[in-house]
């Protein structure tokens, strides 16, 4: 079972709620303005969206018009 | 001269032949920076901050640096017990790096002994969320807004039934982890998953239990019949990273 979860192909999007929002944070020496993290899922929704622009009447909150 | 870092994780000081032949971001050779018991999993680090800051902001590019940063972490994982980092945390050498290792020790021993012998699970919930479909063709205007009216009250009392139902799962799989931690759900715009996703949680599990948790959580989803499960995992534990003890 463990062997059959772990085997999958991870999702991009796993891996960047973890990367992301997750993990130790500490402000190096360089600092990246990545903490945004709105900012970044607005940016991959705009390079998404446009693919699926029938979808686009189902919003991140699950309201419909 | 300068020869930035870039840092994936820290852990106890484990052998550095395990990170022979791992490569990081832009397929740099990762090594360990060690002071006393911890280790600091390291690479050198693309140098540009402008440049890099303007990669991660496209998908592709960020696609590319996140896969490199979770390769690296989930390498080392396997063999050792790690405090992982987010993603881009850069110091300007590595004098740097064994400096923060050497202030904050104590933050970072406490943390490592927290999650010795842990993996990260996560389970993501989704609810159908398309409408039902109008029962019959309609005859009359008012019929029409008669069927309307019933479907909205549906819609409103399924919602209501699966969130009971989250909360049933999220509460039943909390006994049974050390912790757990909540995600925003995911977009489906982003996650191409179908179903609206209402709980992307993660739990920290022994890692002797893995799979009976996994088991578990197929099982509590099973008697739901509201919801769809997707388990993931089991990953480095990003999502514990926060200190316990402080605010």
């Amino acid at each position: 079972m463990t062997r059959d979860i772990s085997q999958r192909s991870v999702a991009l999007i796993d891996v960047l709620d973890r990367l992301l929002e997750g993990g130790v944070v500490l402000t190096g020496d360089l600092t990246l303005a990545i903490a945004d993290v709105d900012l970044v899922r607005i940016s991959l929704r705009a390079l998404i969206c446009p693919v699926e622009a029938d979808r686009e009447d189902a919003t991140d909150t699950g309201r419909r018009p | 001269m300068t020869a930035p870092r870039y840092v994936y994780a820290i852990g106890r000081a484990f052998d550095p032949t395990d990170l022979a032949g791992l490569v990081g971001v832009d397929g740099a050779e990762v090594h360990r920076i060690a002071h006393r018991d911890l280790a600091a999993v390291v690479s050198a680090a693309p140098s540009d901050e402008a440049a890099l800051r303007a990669r991660l902001e496209r998908l592709d590019e960020l696609a590319v640096v996140a896969e490199a940063h979770h390769t690296v972490v989930a390498a080392v994982a396997a063999g050792a017990v790690v405090v992982p980092f987010r993603l881009a945390t850069i110091y300007r050498d590595e004098h740097r790096v064994r400096e923060v290792l050497r202030q904050r020790y104590d933050e970072f021993a406490t943390l490592l002994e927290r999650l010795a012998g842990t993996a990260e699970i996560g389970v993501k919930l989704y609810v159908d969320d398309r409408s039902p479909a109008l029962a019959t063709p309609s005859t009359s205007g008012r019929s029409y807004l008669q069927q309307l009216s019933q479907r909205h009250r549906r819609r409103d009392e399924k919602w209501q039934h699966a969130a009971a139902a989250v909360e049933r799962v999220n509460t039943a799989l909390g006994e049974c982890a050390l912790d757990r931690s909540r995600h925003r759900p995911q977009p489906a715009q982003l996650s191409g998953a179908a179903g609206h996703n209402v709980l992307n949680a993660a739990y920290l599990v022994l890692t002797g239990r893995v799979t009976e948790f996994t088991e578990l959580a197929r099982q509590l989803a099973l008697a739901e019949p509201t919801l769809r499960i997707e388990v993931t995992g089991p990953w480095a534990p990003y999502s514990f990273t926060e200190p316990g003890d402080r605010s």
